[in-house]
Order: structure tokens, then sequence, then C-alpha cells
């Protein structure tokens, strides 16, 4: 693995562990969405109440917990990914608080009862996935223990995607079959489902990469992997094809399939299975048009969403309408029509922010998902082990991927597929999700860089360092 | 490993990159498409979330935004709706804007140039954006006298301040409310709306700016004017007044309005008994050329915005002898809007210069700070100062012995003229008074038309013409 310059370990200084730089940004990002809340609340006319302060103190004492999780149960974690996740759903929250407002309003006016602000929700959430990082550390003393767990997570990841399946507890919520129901509360199982399989293809790949190396037939140059090796690509794809066929839900079998390529990539060095994947993809892609009607209405949306400009293409010709009226500018907080796209506050999230934000806003939280995937990335380079640099780079891919498919859906570059946005979008599930996958991703971060304590011999020392 | 890492990492920010530049292409380039697209509800929405500044006439809103508590958070309230309707237009969400809510919208929804303080203002402190406020120039008692007088028939009312330009009274009949026009209820708003552009009597036009009518007589005026300019003539100098004039180069005779032959009589005299034959034989002694160019220079031929844009009278192109024989009365192919000829005999108050007309006199902003005021611009000297006061003494003439006695107020010298004009065979006459007042030191210039309202300019106008004038001098 040390292929370039190594470097004794001992010879390095302890490496700073950061922490005060993850507290100035912490502190900023606090700073850039209390500031958004303040606007919110005084351009909607909601004015700044004593709500909003105990909304804004629960906020900072949060992004104090999860600090101080860090500080002291993983001191040596990269200091970027936390203070990036923490703003992101802090606008997040802001959004779906703006939100609540027009919907408060549009309540009013149709003298219907105040439906209960979805904010509040997400705020619990939003304490609990913080609380969920510590946890993590506190479970997760080293991420190479979650190698052994690799066909439980295998075991457990399938569970949890088939659960909406299962009768009585299924909730078939806007065509789609991906959640469950246990008395009021709905949960989202594909979301853990996420971190389950990462954590099993990591471990199983760790183990096959070698016999998944190997070379028997070139195609244009590019090597090709062995046909009994083809066993794994073909589950993952009958496993990707079953999400669709059963739960509708096109956007969660795009992550899972090209999570799967790109472990497999990763794993074996080798172009081929990218090749084999995109193939399969595509057979795929064909096979669902033209087997499933809800594929076909998604495909002739993204063709001409305008066709049916208030029917099936109403949610993309709304966003879009909301992308042009925020322009370059946008029209500021609470001075927009986010509300007049289902889903504003959800699926379409990144279009309310296109709107009131405008193109300089919406680029700007691009860019904090980039750097969120960037520093996962570099996190996967930088571990020393196999486990850990698959675990890390199928983490990154998932929020990566995650995020190119509703952003290129809202803004109709490839049809809708109807995802949520990482910390941003209303709905619990997604966001503990998300929290407990930041919290693996700075484990291992705090594993590479933490100082060995014992230097056994000068052959073990010599490692590969990566400053993070 | 590193280096797939490094590529996924290649791939990821391409997929990026990919979604930024689709985004730029929507929110950017295709972002006016996207705008204006049917079915895009924002427009209408945003319009209508912003308090649109007031209209004012003196202190008083004649048109102002109140909250409606409903989708479209502020809609238009008009306050004599009727009487100001043909300056302040209407604003509606179906069918746009008119008038003053269309001419100065910039400034009325806040994105002119001038509220660009304001709207930094409106920007820092959160609040939301404003309108300015647009002043008219318009006399409100003498908008109700005009309005007043008018109801029942159909016509227009256009007052000018001589000195000026500056409009004090645009009204009209049949008129329309806006208020209706401007209901958040556009199904009721459809049903008004077609019931006015089926309406025979026309009530949307806006008759003082846009209607055009055969002058008659009150145009004699400006063949006066043209007599007197020529250095030809002088008030004194004897003019045939026949009982019969045949048109040269046909068959045709005409006549005047009163029966006999007065033989040779004074220009002054041939004014104030308004004789036709006599200014038929003046039109072509003067010949059309020297009819136009007096014409055009009192604002015929030129379309005044003020700021909308209103009708430009007309001189014919190219009259022959017997045509502008009868051009020489008001006849044939004149026509003029009820502004025009109000700036007509503001011209000849103002010693002979005619001035551009405007309505709006102030823009301000929300919190009604003037940000700009209106500076009166002269059009054109249309005849010499001295034989501008000739004029006036030959028009104080036509109303203190003349045709046109209705324009009588006592204490004060009128000088005025009478125009009863032809229209179709077979429709009632067209009335026309024109006048201005007080003579030696005009405030004000009116000209009232009454379309199809049969009797003469003197009687059915004349009225109108009097208590309009009477409302500016406070009498």
């Amino acid at each position: 693995m040390a292929t370039s310059t190594a470097t004794p370990r001992e010879m390095t200084s302890v490496q700073p562990t950061r922490r005060n730089t993850e507290l100035g940004l912490m502190i900023l990002a606090f700073i850039i969405g209390g500031y958004a809340m303040f606007n919110t609340a005084l351009a909607s006319g909601e004015g700044i109440d004593s709500e909003l302060w105990i909304a804004l103190a629960v906020l900072a004492g949060v992004g104090l917990v999860g600090h101080l999780s860090v500080r002291f149960l993983a001191p040596y974690a990269e200091p970027i990914m936390l203070p990036t996740a923490y703003l992101l759903n802090f606008l997040g929250l802001v959004m779906i608080y703006r939100l609540d407002i027009a919907e408060a309003q549009r309540a009013q006016e149709n003298a219907s009862p105040e439906p209960t602000p979805a904010v509040l929700g997400q705020l619990t959430w939003t304490i609990v996935g913080i609380l969920l990082v510590a946890l993590v550390f506190l479970i997760v003393r080293d991420h190479r223990k979650l190698q052994r767990y690799t066909y439980i997570s295998l075991f457990l990841g399938v569970i949890l995607l088939l659960l909406p399946l299962a009768p009585g507890i299924g909730e078939t919520i806007n065509g789609a079959t991906l959640w469950i129901r246990i008395g009021s509360l709905t949960f989202q199982p594909a979301e853990l489902a996420k971190i389950a399989l990462t954590i099993f293809l990591a471990g199983y790949l760790v183990t096959k990469r070698e016999s998944l190396k190997v070379v028997k037939s070139k195609f244009l140059g590019v090597p090709l992997p062995r046909g009994r090796d083809l066993g794994p690509l073909l589950a993952g794809w009958l496993l990707a094809m079953a999400i669709i066929a059963f739960e509708s839900e096109i956007g969660t079998a795009v992550i899972f399939f090209g999570l799967f390529i790109t472990l497999l990539y990763v794993a074996t060095q080798r172009r081929g299975w990218v090749l084999l994947g995109l193939l399969f993809a595509a057979v795929g892609a064909v096979f669902a048009y033209l087997a499933f009607s809800h594929v076909r209405v998604r495909f002739e949306i993204w063709l001409d969403p305008f066709a049916d400009a208030d029917g099936t293409g109403f949610q993309v010709v709304q966003s879009l309408f909301g992308l042009a009226n925020g322009g370059l500018l946008g029209t500021g907080w609470a001075q927009g029509y986010p509300q007049l796209v289902p889903f504003a506050n959800s699926d379409f999230i990144l279009a309310s922010f296109g709107e009131e934000l405008g193109l300089t806003g919406l680029i700007a939280i691009l860019l904090l998902f980039a750097i969120l995937v960037q520093r996962g990335l570099r996190t996967a380079v930088a571990c020393r082990d196999v486990f850990g640099r698959l675990l890390a780079t199928g983490l990154a891919t998932v929020f990566g991927l995650q995020v190119f498919v509703v952003a290129a859906g809202v803004t109709k570059l490839i049809p809708m597929t109807g995802l949520t946005t990482p910390f941003m979008s209303a709905g619990g599930s997604a966001l503990v999700a998300n929290w407990i996958m930041i919290g693996i991703l700075l484990r291992i971060s705090d594993v590479t860089r933490r100082p060995d304590p014992v230097v056994t011999s000068p052959e073990d020392a010599l490692t590969q360092v990566v400053r993070l | 490993m590193t280096r797939s890492i490094i590529r996924v990492s290649a791939v990821m920010a391409i997929l990026m990159l990919a979604v930024i530049a689709n985004i730029t292409y929507v929110q950017v380039f295709k972002a006016d498409e996207y705008r204006n697209a049917s079915g895009n509800a924002r427009a209408i929405l945003q319009e209508y979330s912003r308090e649109r500044g007031p209209i004012l006439v003196g202190r008083q809103a004649v048109a102002k935004s109140v909250e409606t508590g409903g989708d479209l958070k502020y809609q238009r309230e008009y306050t004599s709706p009727e009487q100001y309707a043909p300056a302040t237009g209407f604003y509606s969400q179906v069918y746009g804007a008119t008038g003053i809510e269309r001419a100065e919208n910039s400034v009325l929804s806040g994105t002119d140039d001038r509220l660009l303080f304001d709207r930094l203002q409106q920007l820092f402190a959160g609040r939301d954006p404003q309108g300015g406020a647009v002043t008219l120039g318009i006399n409100a008692s003498a908008q109700a006298a005009a309005y007043t007088g008018l109801a029942g028939r159909k016509g227009a009312v256009a007052a000018i301040a001589p000195k000026t330009g500056q409009i004090l009274a645009l009204a009209q009949s049949p008129s329309f409310d806006p208020n209706k026009l401007a209901s958040n209820n556009s199904k009721e708003v459809t049903r008004y709306y077609n019931s006015l552009i089926d309406d025979p009597n026309q009530p949307l036009l806006n008759r003082p700016l846009v209607s055009t009518n055969p002058p008659g007589s009150v145009f004699k005026v400006v063949t006066a004017a043209a007599a007197l300019e020529s250095g030809r003539f002088n008030p004194q100098s004897s003019v045939p007044c026949p009982a019969k004039y045949r048109l040269p180069g046909t068959s045709t005779d005409i006549g005047n309005a009163f029966s006999g032959d007065l033989g040779n009589i004074s220009l002054t005299e041939a004014l104030t008994v308004s004789c036709n034959t006599a200014f038929a034989w003046l039109a072509n002694q003067l010949g059309d050329d020297a009819m136009r160019a007096q014409a055009d220079a009192f604002g015929f031929g030129t379309s005044f915005e003020v700021p909308m844009p209103a009708a430009a009278g007309r001189y014919p192109e190219n009259p022959d002898a017997a045509q502008t024989a009868i051009t020489g009365y008001g006849q044939g192919d004149v026509q003029t809007t009820a502004l025009n000829m109000a700036q007509v005999a503001a011209a000849i108050a103002n010693s002979g210069l005619t001035m551009a007309p405007y309505l709006v006199t102030e823009i301000s902003g929300p919190d009604l700070k003037v940000l700009d005021t209106t500076t009166p611009e002269s059009f054109q000297q249309a005849m010499s100062a001295d034989n501008a006061r000739d004029l006036t003494a030959m028009m104080v003439s036509v109303v203190q012995s003349g045709t046109g006695s209705n324009g009588q107020i006592p204490g004060v010298r009128v000088a005025g003229k009478t125009g009863t004009a032809e229209t179709t065979e077979g429709a009632a006459n067209t009335t026309w008074f024109i006048a201005f007042a007080p003579a030696d030191n005009p405030e004000v210039a009116v000209a009232v038309v009454l379309e199809e309202g049969g009797g003469g300019g003197n009687s059915n106008s004349g009225p109108i013409a009097r208590s309009v004038m009477e409302a500016i001098l406070g009498r």
C-alpha cells in the first residue's frame, strides 16, 4: 500500500488535532445559519420571538455537543466535515422553517387548521443525529472492528430494504413504497440500509478483491473480469432492479448500483468493472423503461415537462419556474414562492434554495456538498487499511451520488427520481442516517491521524502519511 | 488504490460541474423564458405582493394599494374611480395596466432608478419593497366640475395651466370603474371588462386624450391666428361675410348658422359672430400650407406623452382649394382631441407660446419625500405675443358679445370660442367650447367636447367650460 515515499512515523511530530480550527468553523457555520434564520424571521413578517431564540440556543447547543464529542471522543478527526454538515443541516432547518411559515399562511387564508410545523420534527431529529455521532464514537472505537460485521450488515441491509414491503408496517407515500410505519412514526429504512450495505461491500471486497482483479480478456484495451466473478455484480444489479420494481424507487436503486460499481472499481482498480457496470445499468434502464410505466412517466417528464405542465410535469415545471424566479442572486429569504413547488421542503428543497438564494446560493450549497465528498475521499486516501479506505470511499460516494441525482433531477439534467437532499430535506430517517455516516467518516479519519501509541519495529512503522 | 480513489473524486467533481453548468443554464439563460411561461403564477403573485405606490391629487390618493389578506397580498383601490379613470387608468391582473398606472409603472412598482436608494434601504431593513408615489397636477375641484358637467353625456374635458402646460382636469363620459378591473376575482373582472368592450359608447376609450373629432368653429381661432401671423390681416381688417360662399372649383355653396349677408365686416366681428363664409374665404387666402403650419405650431400633428401618449390632431395633407376652404371653419378632414384644443387656447393665453402638456408634477419615494419635479417644457412659439394679445381680445369679444355668452363669469374677462361641428350625415352635432381666463393673466385654458351632443357649442359645452374655469379661479 505504501507506494509513495514512506516516512518513518516516529520522525513526524504528533499530528495537530486541529480541534480549534473545527471550533472556529462551527462558530462560522452558526453565524451564517443564525443570520439566515433572523433574515427569514424578519423578511417573512414573523418577527423575532422567544421561540426563535430557543431554536437558536438549541442549535448552538447541538453544535457544541457535536464539537465536544469530536474533541473528546475522536480528537484526531479532520476538522472540516462536521462544520460543513452542521451548516447544511442548519440551512435546511431555516428553509423548512421558512416553508412552514408559508404553509401556515396558506392554511390561514383557507381558514383551515394550522399545520404542525415540520421544523420542530426536523430540529428534534437534528439533536438525535448529533447524539448519534457521539454514540458512533462511543461504540465504534476503531472502524476496523466494523469489518467483523460484514455479513450481518448484508443481512441487516437487505432486511431494511425489504421492510417496506412487509404487510402491516409498509407504507406507500407518493407512489414509492419506501416507508414503514410504526404507530404514528414513519421511517425510511432504505436510509439506514445505505450504511449497512456500504459496510458489507467494504468488508466483502477486502476479502474478494484479489480474485475479482483477475483479468481474463480485454475489450478495446480494457481488461475484463472473469465470467464466474460476475456473480456479485449480478446480485447488486438484481437488488437495484428489485427496488425499482417493488418499491418504485429509482433514485435509491441508482445510488446502490453506483455505490456498488464505484467500490468494485476502487477495490480492484479494474476499469473493466466500470465498463460492465455501465453496461448492466444501460440494460437495466432499458428494461425498466419497457417494463414499468412509472419509469416511462419519469422519462417522458424529463424529455418535455411542459407537455403536461399541470399534470405529471407539474413538479419539475414548478421547480424550473422557481429556479428561474431566483435568477442570479435569488429573491432573498422568504421573498420568493418556493411553496408553489410540491415537496418544497423535502425532494425539491434545492429548488427552494435556488429560488430564494439564487444561482450563487445554490452553487455555494453544492460546493459545500463537494467539500464534504472531497473530505470523505481524502479520508479514504489517507486511511491505512483497505477496509477503511473502501468504507470511506463508499460513504463519500453515497453523499456525492445522492446530491448529484437530486440536484440534477430538480434542474432537469436527468429524470427526476425523488431523493432527499442529505442534511437538508425534511425527514428524520435520512437526517439520522447522514449523521451516522459523518460519525463513521470522522472515526476513520481519527484512527488514521491518531499517533501510534507504540512503535513495535521499523518495518511496521513504515507507513504512508497523508496530511489532512 | 489511491489512484482509483482520486479518479472517483474526479468523476464526482465532473458530476458536480455538470449540475452547476445546468443550473446556470436554467437560472440565467432560460430564466426569462420560464418567468414568462404561461402557468407561472409567480409574476402575478410578485406584482401583487409589493405595496404599489399611490397616485396623488394634491395630498389625496386617488389610487392606492390596500392589503387583502389573500394570496395576492395587495389590491388597488380607487377613490372617485370614474372621475379620475382617464388619468389613473386601471391596474388589472387580467388585463394589465393603462393610463398613469401603466406609464408610471416603474415608479409605482418601485423599480424606477430614482427609487434606487429607497430600494436599498428596504433591502437592508428586510422590509417588503414599496413603490413610489406619483403626484398629478390635476385640480380636484376642476376635475369634479368637469366630471359633474359631463354627467349623462358623451364627451371629454381637458384643462391646462397655460403658463406651464400642467393638465388641471382630464375627464370623460361615459367613464368606467377601475376598482372593478383591479379586483382579485378574475371572473368578475372579465365579465366587467367584456361589458365595457361591448358598450358602443366605448367607456374604456380615453376620450380627452385620444378621441378625435372635427373641431368645427373652434378651429376658427387657428385660422384667425394664421391670418394675424401672415401679416396681411389685423383684428380690424375687413373680411367678406356673405350669406353663401361657393367652394372654389365646385358648385357647392356653404352658408352660416345665421341668415343674411353681413357684407364686409372686421376680422374680430367675423370671429364674434362665427361667420363660416368669412373663414372659408380666409383659409383660401392663406393657403393650406400656412394653415397647417399654424395648426402644427399649436401642437396638431404631434403626439404628446403626458406621459401616456395622446393622439395627434390632424390637418389634412393635400387639400384642394375647396377642402382648404372648409378647413377654415374646422370641417373637412380636420380632427382633434380635447387636449389638443385646450392646448390651442392655452398657447393663445400664454402669449403665443405652446407648452408641452403633462399630468405628473412630482415623483416621490414611499416616504413621500419628493425625488423629482417636472419642469415645464415649451413646445413651440405658435404666434407672436402681439398677435396673441389681439386674438385674445377677439376671443373676449366672442364671450362678451358673441356666440360664447355661456362662458361669461361675472367680474372675470373670459376669452373663448364655440364650435358646432357636423360629423356624419344625420348624426347629432359635436359641440365644442374652448376658453381661457382671466384673459389678461390666464390661469386656466379649457376645452370641452360633447360628441353627438346636439344643440350648439355655447349652450351645451359652454356651461361646463365655465364651471371648470370657476373652479380654478375659486369662484
